[in-house]
């Protein structure tokens, strides 16, 4: 049985979650002590702000086999480093364009900004982009076959 | 373009000689008679070497990162109206002392692309001069002309810098560039298409890179002491693209480095050795730049800040799509 599928055989995406440190880890904290669930398939990544994660990062997580990437931030204007979420912004709306231009589905990667106080809006996003991603299927278009198991 | 490249010589002579610069950067013949290559003369002696015609692609602006350092005094550099750009960019990111550089502007016509002479049905090519409006090829087998318009490589035929974006002194020789085209065009038409006809087409492109590291090497923006693909550690340092992921990858982070910076000179796509449109990743991401936050042309001047290292409070949504068609 390989990771990406549950114990009934049906696919289960993987997919990474840069979370800043601040913001958006707390509220997933808040989400995990008000007992709101949200599918076990999101890894959290934790960086000090959303401004810290690069381009390569995102790559590199789907080269890894992740299916779908999302960056969570502190709101525009409330980032705890003041500016960093605007730099992001700027920077992920390139890539993502970037990435769509290549022919890979932009609906794998998104940037949502999630505050401290918002446990409940992580746990509902996670869900959401969870389902995204399923519906959308296996990562084929930015695998690397190094990093994948052997699947029989 | 041979009145001209006397006229640069000559001026280039003087200036050696009155001792306002110690060195000149241009052009001599490399191994074919079309490809030139950039080179340091010392010396009016040295300066027989020097060629400028439509073989004289090469971007200089590049070469004076090191050059500007090595020669005692100043250095004369022979910029293009497209050079100027790129040597705007480096003196803004402090790469190139602008004090070191006597900046010669030398008006163009276009360029010249062997390939697109081949492709014309023309064999055996011994050489090549241009004639009364008409390009006159020496063959092989007897003498052919065709039109300097029908054989400019990609960077001129869209070329978008009419005039010199700064230089110490122009060399006037009524020289106009090429009309330009959009230079949006092929962006567009890949825009439009779907995301799979999209994968397709850079599937089919990038899986011929061979990991040369021409682009990088030639490219102006990328001017970083250790850059990330040389890093042994991080994974993708490699002379040659381990998976299908990578040869992707590279081209992706390549693109996204430049982002904000790249002055659209076309040297990436010239010296590819596949051939391969990497201009139109750097035109992707001008055209969003463009569109998200205001046109900007890098290296237009020495003040103005990349947009990348800028925010507004009303940026838009990193997920917004405003086309219709294609993805999503």
């Amino acid at each position: 049985m390989s990771v990406k599928t549950n114990e009934k055989g049906e696919f289960r995406p993987r997919i990474v979650a840069f979370c800043c440190n601040w913001c958006s880890y707390a509220g997933a904290d808040l989400a995990g002590t008000s007992r709101l669930s949200y599918p076990a398939e999101i890894k959290i990544i934790r960086v000090p702000c959303s401004c810290r994660v690069n381009p390569l990062f995102i790559l590199r997580a789907f080269q890894r086999g992740a299916d779908g990437v999302i960056l969570c931030g502190c709101h525009p204007g409330d980032c705890h480093y003041t500016s960093g979420n605007y730099y992001t912004r700027r920077r992920m709306a390139l890539l993502f364009s970037l990435l769509d231009y290549l022919g890979i589905d932009r609906r794998r990667a998104r940037v949502e900004w999630v505050s401290a106080a918002e446990g409940a809006r992580f746990a509902a996003v996670m869900c959401e982009f969870s389902k995204t991603v399923h519906a959308l299927g296996e990562n084929k278009k930015l695998g690397d076959l190094r990093c994948r198991e052997l699947v029989n | 373009m041979q009145r001209i490249g006397e006229l640069i010589r000559k001026r280039a002579e003087e200036l050696l000689a009155d001792g306002t610069v110690s060195a000149v950067i241009g052009w001599k013949k490399g191994e074919f008679f079309y490809d030139e290559t950039p080179a340091v003369f010392r010396s009016a002696a040295e300066l027989g070497d020097f060629v400028y015609d439509g073989f004289s692609a090469p971007n200089l602006s590049k070469y004076l990162i090191k050059a500007a350092g090595e020669s005692g005094g100043k250095i004369l550099a022979l910029l293009k109206p497209c050079d100027t750009y790129s040597f705007n960019q480096l003196v803004k990111e402090h790469r190139v002392d602008r004090e070191k550089v006597y900046a010669l502007g030398v008006e163009c016509r276009g360029m010249l692309d062997i390939e697109k002479i081949r492709s014309l049905g023309i064999r055996g090519i011994l050489g090549a001069e241009e004639r009364g409006g008409e390009l006159l090829v020496h063959t092989l087998y007897g003498e052919q002309c065709c039109r300097p318009e029908d054989v400019l490589p990609e960077k001129c035929a869209y070329c978008k810098s009419k005039t010199h974006a700064l230089c110490d002194e122009l060399l006037v020789t009524g020289d106009t560039p090429p009309e330009g085209k959009n230079r949006f065009e092929a962006v567009e038409r890949l825009e439009a298409m779907t995301l799979d006809e999209r994968f397709a087409f850079w599937q089919g492109e990038l899986s011929r890179c061979i990991r040369c590291n021409a682009c990088r090497n030639v490219c102006p923006a990328c001017t970083c002491l250790q850059c990330v693909f040389d890093n042994e550690r991080s994974g993708v340092a490699s002379k040659a693209n381990s998976d299908r992921f990578e040869e992707k990858l590279y081209h992706i982070i390549r693109a996204f480095h430049v982002a904000g910076r790249c002055t659209d000179c076309g040297e990436c796509s010239r010296v590819c050795p596949q051939h391969i449109p990497l201009h139109l990743l750097n035109r992707k991401h001008i055209k969003d730049i463009n569109a998200f936050y205001g046109a900007y042309q890098a290296g237009a001047d020495t003040e103005s800040g990349s947009p990348l290292t800028a925010y507004a409070e009303g940026d838009r949504d990193p997920c917004a799509v405003d086309r219709k068609g294609g993805s999503c």
